[in-house]
């Protein structure tokens, strides 16, 4: 009963959706480009579908009562005593109290299963990328491969995209609408994200966490493609003039506004380690506790900020 | 900022007695300024509790600087800390002599209270010079600075509390004990007391907790 | 000599500043001179500056946030101007340093200096009314309040022509806001503007709930409270309980800029997500403290103009306690997208819906008081129903984001500000309007004018929704918040629309002013001799419009929760007394204007790194106060003679009107 309802949920709130976007317009989140958004568009709209089960009879209530019992309107029943009526109030604590049983239980599901966190299941070979927010651009970098690029991101479709990132300093926010979850970037600290584009195509992606001046042109392109493509994409990059090192980086440092997309030939292993490390090294505890960042010089574990 | 809210509160006008009609041309019994100073003192300590949170997520990150193990020196925090609950106690004895009447005692209660209170500002301030002068200052570290500002605000906590008693012992000259003073010294007692509870706080989330 | 202020520190090359200036200056001037004119000095310093009377400085909290609507407002076009023409190439009017304070000011402004003032004001007016008190526990420390929250609007309005306001957003979180990336002065602006006004606040908390739980009338439980009171109480329990939270953040955030320290910098250990924390802890049960006033405000409304009593009067109080016990658990749904794991995301999310419950409770509650009435449609009326209608689907989007999977794409995005703006304006805002609408009789003795109140609801509700449904789907679209361009044509249309609808709410804004005007022109005609123009059933209503500054000639004997329609049932309401007594009153007292003044001087001495002037401000603000200690003549007495003489006077009109 309470699987099915869902979707059947999901069907009741797409025309309310379709009909408030009545536009012609592609609207983008409803029309995600991989497997993550996919998931969010579904509960999306199975959320709203529960919630109009509600909100559309106390919209229409509303309006309805207020015509109905107008002062004017002598024909309708007047209560002048009336506030109590056990039978309304069990009623209207209980349709709210099912309404959210339900969403907590849809809740607890997908807040796991769409866990930024959570290494997405595939046959497909994953491909690791380490992402970097700088004022006000955005580094990638490939280590299985040791390229890099600066405001552009090239993916093979289909594959799982395992995505290391931090900040070098303001907070971020690494977001491709039409792939799904964002992430906050900070310094000093490692997030996680997984995402996967299933078509081919360019997915903008944009910081959604105002950082400063520079923050309006921090956009990128997302390039999926497919796997021959990628890897053609990949020895183009090897073959570029520029490289990606600690000098390379100390200039990327410079703030900048509206920085056009690079590709680096090759980068210096560990480069993102030691942008984290720079920070974190200052919040190593004497022991690691639990409250504590775990991180030691050489490698650094994945960690939860809460 | 806040330290200047403890003192607003004692402010607060004898405003017309509601609810007891027959007796309107009483005063306010106290009951109700001692009341709203016992609301402002949960605010006061959700300040600390503020504080103490910050503290214990940062104390760990001391940036290759010196640890709470390398800087905090137990027995003279411990004689801080005797200088502090001994203040507390001879404020009681005031509030006692209060309500005797005992205008000379209280003063004489309030006046040790005073000097206690003094000396223990007096050790912080120079158990902080010391550790700036170390090169450990507020700004060497997160778990420097969270500690400067938890004891510090503290520190300021009390510094207020000793400009209150200066007043109130004029006040208790000037006015003698009448029902305002009272009334006062009342809620400054209470504040006393508070300091000294956020003081063993202290003392052991911040002193003991770091030393061992 | 002045620390970091120069003569550069005014934008003279910015000319819609310095043209905003210029028209300030002229009205400000324009002010004083008809003031002076008039002679009106020495009785707006008698009356309302120096006033501890709890309706007067109620007024005044709510002239203070009519003034910022107008400068928020202001703010609001600007940005919606922007970007409505800052589409693929177009840099628009603004450049982004100036873009950022606008929309870091309109934010600041509005929930700071307009939704809170508002409420405060409202809570003045109506509270110690509704228990039958003579005023709140401590009238000083009102003043005081009021005056700390005026002079930290003031600081806010002067960041405009003396250096710069921050530019990071209203919620200020590091490494942005540290020295090393915002160097200028627009972050000191904000954060002592904001810790005057926040004291302020506490203070009005501590006042409020020493009033509630000391000084109610005879005979009133607290199960026969009106809901109203029942909101302002809790309200003030999280205004206690959580602006010295924000207090004490935003003072570890200064030593950060002051003193060097490392609170929440990137270098040497600080954490950043501390702040967001901690800042959270504080901003979401403001959000509660923003809107409980206004679900008390509607639950007196509604009855009134329905012509029956609340229905479900013990769920709605149970409902409003739980409300505020459970804002405590759910801040952490600000930062769904910050990697906490899926176990407290998924915690924090179902907190969040499981708030849902008492607010729908409300809902349904507030439909079942119309429910078999007879509902008249004052323009108070036209709020709380327009409340109704859009409020649940900002409660419905406020849910969704709730929803951590949901949240991960609409975090950030104009989905989230269409939310916040759905839920402030159609409950905040619609609801302080219909306060206005309700309660203005009762302290200034005539009703006002109801038609350009029904303009102004129209206009307002109309403006919201074409305003902020563009928003919503923008954010489905993937629009982020805060954008100062953007390369999207597709995005452009909708923000037409936008533009759009704030100008219908500007029209909506207009209408107010007119209402004001005409109101005031047409006094005589509209004036309240009964003291219950509505017909209402709590209270305040039993007393003369406008209230006397004693509120109650004798204290009320409580048997009912609706007071004064069981006394109208019985035939014993507005009986006339023959026995008076004498009242003791509070005086006057020009302390907390002083003290605030000085706290004004302090505040900007701080920004501006002047530290003799901070010190005068400091020395300044505790000489004000410990002079007040010492002065006894704090107090008075009105004759039995005079409060018989008031009171027949008002059963003289009384009579007439009957």
């Amino acid at each position: 009963m309470l699987s099915k309802l869902p979707s059947v949920a999901g069907r009741i709130a797409l025309p309310f959706m379709l009909l408030a976007l009545a536009g012609c317009d592609r609207i983008e989140l409803l029309d995600p480009q991989g497997a993550i958004g996919e998931q969010e568009k579904n509960l999306i709209l199975i959320a709203v579908g529960l919630m109009l089960l509600v909100v559309i009879p106390v919209m229409a209530l509303t309006v309805f009562f207020a015509w109905r019992y107008r002062a004017s309107n002598t024909k309708a029943t007047y209560a002048p005593k009336w506030s109590h009526s056990t039978g309304i109030e069990v009623v209207v604590w209980s349709i709210p109290c099912v309404i959210v049983l339900m969403l907590a239980v849809l809740i607890w599901r997908t807040t796991h299963t769409l866990d930024p966190y959570r290494r997405l299941e595939s046959q497909a070979t994953p491909v690791n990328v380490e992402v970097v927010s700088l004022d006000w651009k955005w580094l990638f970098i490939y280590p299985d491969y040791g390229v890099a690029s600066v405001n552009e991101l090239a993916v093979p479709t289909g594959a799982p995209i395992n995505f290391r990132l931090t900040s070098d300093s303001m907070m971020n926010s690494f977001f491709i609408p039409e792939l799904g979850s964002q992430v906050y970037t900070m310094a000093g600290m490692q997030t996680q994200l997984h995402l996967v584009a299933d078509r081919p195509g360019t997915y903008p992606g944009r910081s959604a966490s105002f950082s400063g001046p520079g923050f309006s042109d921090m956009n990128f392109d997302t390039q999926a493609m497919s796997w021959d493509q990628f890897n053609a994409w990949i020895k183009q990059a090897k073959a570029a003039p520029a490289i990606l090192d600690e000098a390379t980086l100390k200039a990327l440092e410079q703030p900048s506004e509206k920085t056009p997309p690079t590709i680096y030939a090759s980068a210096v292993p560990g480069l993102f380690d030691r942008i984290v490390d720079r920070f974190m090294t200052a919040r190593m505890p004497k022991t690691a506790s639990l409250s504590g960042p775990i991180c030691t010089p050489d490698e650094s574990v994945s960690r939860r900020n809460d | 900022m806040n330290v200047r809210t403890s003192l607003d509160t004692l402010a607060t006008v004898e405003s017309p007695q509601v609810g007891h009609a027959a007796h309107h041309h009483a005063h306010d019994d106290g009951s109700k300024t001692l009341f709203g100073f016992w609301v402002y003192l949960m605010t006061d300590c959700l300040i600390f509790a503020t504080l103490f949170a910050t503290f214990g997520v940062l104390v760990d990150n001391v940036a290759g600087g010196p640890s709470g193990k390398q800087l905090f020196d137990l027995p003279y925090v411990g004689g801080e800390t005797l200088l502090l609950l001994v203040s507390s106690f001879t404020f009681g004895l005031a509030s006692l002599a209060m309500h005797a009447g005992d205008r000379a005692k209280v003063l004489n209660w309030l006046v040790i209270t005073f000097v206690l209170g003094a000396g223990f500002i007096g050790m912080e301030v120079k158990e902080f010079a010391h550790l700036v002068a170390d090169g450990a200052g507020p700004d060497r570290s997160a778990f420097l600075s969270a500690y400067f500002t938890l004891v510090g605000t503290h520190g300021l906590h009390v510094t207020a509390g000793l400009v209150w008693l200066a007043v109130m012992m004029h006040q208790t000259l000037h006015f003698g004990l009448d029902d305002v003073v009272k009334r006062r010294l009342a809620c400054l007692s209470l504040f006393w007391h508070f300091l000294d509870l956020v003081w063993v706080c202290v003392f052991t989330v911040v002193y003991l907790r770091g030393a061992i | 000599m002045f620390g970091k202020l120069t003569l550069d520190a005014v934008p003279w090359h910015e000319p819609i500043i310095m043209g905003t200036g210029v028209v300030v200056a002229l009205g400000g001037l324009g002010v004083l001179a008809l003031i002076t004119y008039f002679q009106l000095w020495g009785y707006l310093w008698k009356e309302w500056i120096t006033s501890v009377d709890h309706k007067r400085i109620g007024v005044m909290y709510f002239i203070l946030g009519i003034v910022m609507l107008l400068r928020g407002f202001a703010d609001a076009l600007m940005m919606r101007t922007q970007q409505a023409i800052a589409s693929t190439g177009s840099a628009g009017f603004l450049p982004p340093h100036h873009y950022d304070q606008v929309f870091t000011a309109h934010g600041v402004i509005m929930i700071f200096f307009v939704a809170t003032p508002f409420i405060i004001g409202l809570m003045n007016v109506v509270m110690p009314l509704q228990i039958g008190a003579r005023d709140v526990a401590f009238p000083f420390l009102n003043s005081l309040s009021f005056w700390f929250s005026a002079f930290g609007g003031a600081l806010v309005m002067i960041s405009m022509w003396v250096g710069d306001f921050a530019a990071m957003g209203w919620v200020a979180y590091p490494p942005m806001t540290e020295l090393g990336m915002s160097p200028s002065t627009g972050v000191d602006y904000y954060l002592w503007s904001l810790q005057l006004s926040g004291v302020g606040t506490t203070l009005t908390g501590v006042n409020f709930i020493a009033t509630i739980l000391r000084m109610r009338a005879p005979g009133m439980n607290m199960m026969k409270m009106p809901v109203f009171v029942w909101a302002t109480l809790i309200t003030n329990i999280l205004i206690a309980a959580v602006f010295p939270v924000l207090t004490a953040t935003f003072a570890m955030l200064a030593a950060d800029r002051y003193l060097g320290m490392h609170f929440f910098t990137n270098e040497a250990g600080g954490n950043a997500m501390m702040y967001i924390n901690l800042f959270w802890v504080w901003g979401h049960p403001e959000v509660y403290i923003l809107i409980l006033p206004l679900f008390g405000v509607f639950s007196e409304v509604i009855p009134t103009f329905s012509g029956k009593p609340l229905f479900g009067y013990t769920s709605m109080v149970y409902a409003t306690a739980a409300i505020g016990v459970l804002s405590f658990f759910v801040y952490l749904h600000h930062f769904f997208t910050m990697g906490s794991g899926a176990d407290v995301n998924a915690f924090f999310g179902i907190m969040t819906t499981i708030i849902s419950i008492p607010t729908g409770v409300k809902l349904f509650n507030w439909l079942f008081t119309m429910y078999r009435g007879r509902v008249r449609f004052h323009s108070a009326t036209l709020w709380t129903v327009g409340f109704m209608f859009t409020f649940t689907f900002g409660g419905m989007t406020g849910v969704l984001l709730a929803v951590p999977g949901a949240d991960f794409v609409l975090h950030n995005s104009l989905f989230l500000v269409a939310h916040f703006h759905n839920v402030i304006i159609g409950g905040v805002v619609f609801g302080s309007f219909a306060g206005m609408n309700f309660w203005f009789p009762k302290v200034f003795g005539f009703k006002l004018n109801d038609f350009w109140g029904k303009v102004s609801f129209w206009c307002w509700l109309i403006g919201y929704w074409l305003a902020f449904t563009p928003l919503y789907i923008l954010g489905l679209k993937g629009m982020t918040r805060r954008l100062n361009h953007f390369y999207v044509p597709d995005w452009q249309p909708y923000l037409f629309v936008a533009l759009l609808g704030a100008l219908v709410i500007g029209a909506g804004i207009l209408a107010m002013l007119i209402q004001f005007a005409v109101s005031i022109k047409d006094r005589k005609k509209n004036v309240d001799l009964t003291g219950d123009p509505w017909n209402a059933r709590s209270l305040e209503w039993s007393t003369a419009s406008p209230a006397p500054f004693y509120n109650f000639a004798i204290v009320p004997h409580i048997t009912s929760l609706e007071q004064h329609w069981e006394d109208k049932e019985r035939g014993r309401a507005w009986r006339k007394e023959t026995d008076y007594e004498d009242i003791h009153m509070p005086r006057n007292s020009g302390v907390g204007f002083v003290m605030g003044a000085f706290g004004f001087v302090l505040g900007f001495a701080l920004i501006w790194h002047i530290w003799w002037l901070a010190a005068i401000g400091l020395v300044g603000m505790v000489g004000a106060f410990l002079s007040r200690t010492y002065d006894r003549d704090i107090d008075y007495y009105v004759p039995a003679a005079e409060v018989a003489r008031i009171e027949n006077e008002r059963h003289a009109l009384l009579a007439k009107a009957v």
